[in-house]
């Protein structure tokens, strides 16, 4: 019962969906648009889940008294200055216009904070070209090479360092070369072999083989 | 040889002291001419550009807004630039996205960037007739996948909470057969990807794209199959969309800095094989 | 506040310290309410309650319920002993996913990009071309040889495994300059912020 009926439901939707793809009428257009509009429900849920959990997780570290709880109550009262904005204080339906408290607290609060959270991640990756990038290889060589080509040939830096080299060999262009014979290649390869993982794992689950995701009784 | 191995174990602090300057130093410095000059239009930024250029007055195009904000420095401007480009050829333009913090980055691009544009406010666009908002909503590809028979049941409201279907710019489209572009504009999933996958080859609407450069070579491939009708990548595609279409904006100011910082990475790989080819085989 | 925090962040490249953690936990807080402010308006009351109480005139769509209930459903997962509910609304994701899933990638990432790469080997008084087709039709071939794994990679085999690797460390490659591009781009955004929006001094 616990396993069989979400199967089950794995199933006949993953059936009708690929069903609706070859036969687009009735009633498998209708059932896979109310699909499409439950899913998105769905999906709005997950997030909250998520959200409730983060803060039960939080709650619980504060009741606790665990290492670093102090921060688990901003974390809570973040929520509840972000949630109280939204829901009660900034006009309803209309809770993203201008001026309203929640429109402030994003653009002075959260947009700061995420746009850096990643910006600082440059520094990182200059300090792990330095260390861990080495040509030790023919496979590593060529990767370097790639990566070097395709940073001085996407920007001006490319055409002033190659600026004596004849027209169709300069970096720019060896950078558009790599890209799109080399590069392509490579890449369609992954493409290709991920969409042949993507069929089989798909056809594992329309056909009831794929069950990790129920999990265990 | 008691040098490189110091060199090797250097802090990374000092690193980061360097990536600093590289990067701000170049914002203090006006580029000269000849350096925009050098800014490359590559063959996906040029299709994009020649395919809305030669729409016809009033066709509608979707933007998808599917980023957030670590992301803007090279979306935006790519944002920016397709918005103006569209609103002088008088296209009609519906903004959405599947990234919740989407539609708010469009919002900073109509209010801080599009709308105070003296070009665009000669055109007196209004809002729910040139261009309309229609927010986010959550379920990605299945979005996409219920656009494809009613944009009004995927989005049934707009940003600002009026009806989808009482917006006189939505009155005549039902999905994407009434839209002659989707330009998506994305930094992950769902992205280029999904509306490759989900819009352009199921409902058969023309994709375009507007990438972070990290997402840019996954998405390549489908500008040589024709899946996509063009592809602008990272900072680089965003100043060569700004140089194509003529609206400069924050690509073209941040090229300078993007250059040098470039210079400065490939400077510490060569620096960091050199102390390491010297130091082979010592213990550091 | 915007600079303060943007500081605040940037204060962890010299060590972690409760400043950074501060505005990390702040970060996650007002996220989580921008999340749970943003699914509540669109969804909870664009997509369901409006559509299952819509305004006078139009037509009530109980069909909606149902994606209510599954919604709901999986909010049981905060309760271990019904947890196992919201295995339904689940399970009716990971079927939908399959089944676009199988389509969708067969189509535009399987057939589409097999036929491109289906290309003519010679292509008269154009060497360029003739060069770039047969190194798109053999790097394909290589690269997809290369993640066959049901069969040893050795002899000729395995030189065109080989052969397929290098195809993708180059495509590795070309993803590394790309990120170190983005990377920047961000940092460079911020810089911007810093220097110009907040002292004023970049024009």
């Amino acid at each position: 019962m616990r396993r069989e009926i979400p199967i089950l439901i794995a199933i006949v939707v993953g059936f009708v969906y690929v069903i609706q793809f070859f036969v687009p009428h009735a009633p498998f257009d209708k059932f896979q648009n109310w699909g499409n509009d439950w899913i998105q429900i769905i999906a709005g849920f997950a997030i909250i889940l998520g959200v409730l959990n983060l803060l039960k997780v939080s709650l619980e570290k504060v009741y606790k008294k665990s290492k670093g709880w102090g921060y688990a109550v901003i974390i809570i009262i973040g929520f509840l200055i972000m949630t109280g904005a939204g829901l009660f204080f900034s006009g309803g339906k209309n809770y993203q216009n201008p001026g309203t408290p929640f429109y402030y607290i994003f653009f002075n609060i959260y947009f700061p904070l995420n746009a850096t959270m990643f910006a600082i991640l440059a520094f990182f990756v200059a300090s792990a070209s330095y260390r861990a990038f080495r040509a030790r290889n023919k496979e590593a060589t060529l990767l370097l090479l790639a990566a070097i080509f395709l940073m001085l040939g996407r920007t001006p830096l490319g055409d002033y360092l190659s600026a004596g080299l004849p027209t169709g060999w300069q970096l720019k262009n060896i950078s558009d070369w790599i890209m799109d014979f080399p590069q392509t290649a490579g890449q369609r390869a992954i493409m290709i072999g991920i969409a042949l993982g993507i069929i089989s794992t798909s056809l594992r689950v329309i056909t009831g083989l794929e069950r990790t995701f129920v999990g265990g009784e | 040889m008691e040098f490189w191995q110091k060199l090797l174990a250097i802090d990374r602090r000092i690193i980061f002291i360097f990536v600093a300057f590289a990067i701000i130093v170049p914002l203090f410095i006006i580029a000269p001419p000849g350096f925009l000059k050098k800014i490359d239009v590559s063959l996906p930024v040029q299709s994009l550009y020649d395919y809305v250029e030669n729409l016809p007055p009033g066709s509608k195009i979707m933007i998808a807004f599917d980023y957030d904000p670590p992301t803007t420095p090279e979306l935006q401007p790519m944002a920016v630039s397709f918005l103006k480009h569209c609103f002088t050829k008088d296209l009609k333009v519906i903004m959405l996205g599947l990234w919740p913090q989407g539609p708010v980055q469009a919002q900073f691009a109509m209010e801080r960037e599009i709308l105070v544009d003296e070009k665009i406010k000669a055109k007196n666009l209004q809002y729910g007739i040139d261009y309309v908002n229609l927010g986010f909503q959550a379920g990605n590809e299945f979005v996409i996948l219920r656009m494809g028979t009613d944009i009004a049941a995927a989005f049934p409201v707009d940003y600002f909470g009026t009806r989808t279907k009482e917006i006189p710019l939505m009155k005549d489209v039902k999905n994407f057969d009434n839209i002659r572009l989707v330009y998506n504009i994305s930094a992950g999933y769902p992205g280029t990807y999904e509306w490759v996958i989900f819009a352009g080859d199921r409902f058969g609407v023309k994709i375009a794209g507007g990438n972070t450069a990290v997402q840019y070579p996954h998405n390549s491939p489908y500008v040589q199959t024709g899946q996509l009708v063009g592809l602008l990548g990272g900072m680089a595609g965003a100043a060569g969309y700004e140089k194509v279409s003529g609206y400069l904006g924050k690509a073209t100011k941040y090229m300078l800095s993007q250059a040098v910082s470039h210079a400065m990475v490939i400077f510490f790989i060569i620096l960091g094989n050199l102390a390491y080819f010297i130091t082979r085989g010592r213990k550091v | 506040m915007g600079a303060f925090l943007t500081l605040g962040i940037i204060s962890f490249l010299y060590k972690d310290n409760p400043w950074y953690k501060f505005c990390e936990a702040l970060f996650v807080g007002i996220s989580a309410g921008y999340w749970f402010c943003t699914v509540f308006w669109s969804q909870f009351v664009a997509k369901l309650w409006d559509n299952i109480y819509p305004t006078a005139g139009q037509p009530r769509q109980y069909v909606y319920l149902v994606g209510g209930i599954l919604g709901l459903m999986m909010l049981l997962r905060l309760v271990p002993k019904i947890g196992w509910f919201s295995r339904w609304p689940l399970a009716f994701v990971v079927g939908g996913t399959a089944g676009a899933y199988l389509i969708g990638y067969a189509l535009s990432n399987g057939m589409k990009q097999v036929k491109s790469t289906i290309l003519p080997l010679w292509v008269s008084g154009n060497l360029n071309a003739t060069v770039g087709n047969i190194i798109l039709v053999v790097g394909t071939f290589c690269g997809l040889i290369y993640f066959f794994f049901s069969k040893e990679q050795k002899g000729t085999y395995g030189k065109v495994a080989k052969l397929g690797i290098f195809f993708l460390m180059i495509t590795f490659g070309a993803s590394f300059g790309y990120t170190v591009m983005a990377r920047m781009s961000l940092l460079i955004g911020r810089m911007d912020f810093l220097f110009g929006t907040w002292l004023g001094l970049i024009k």
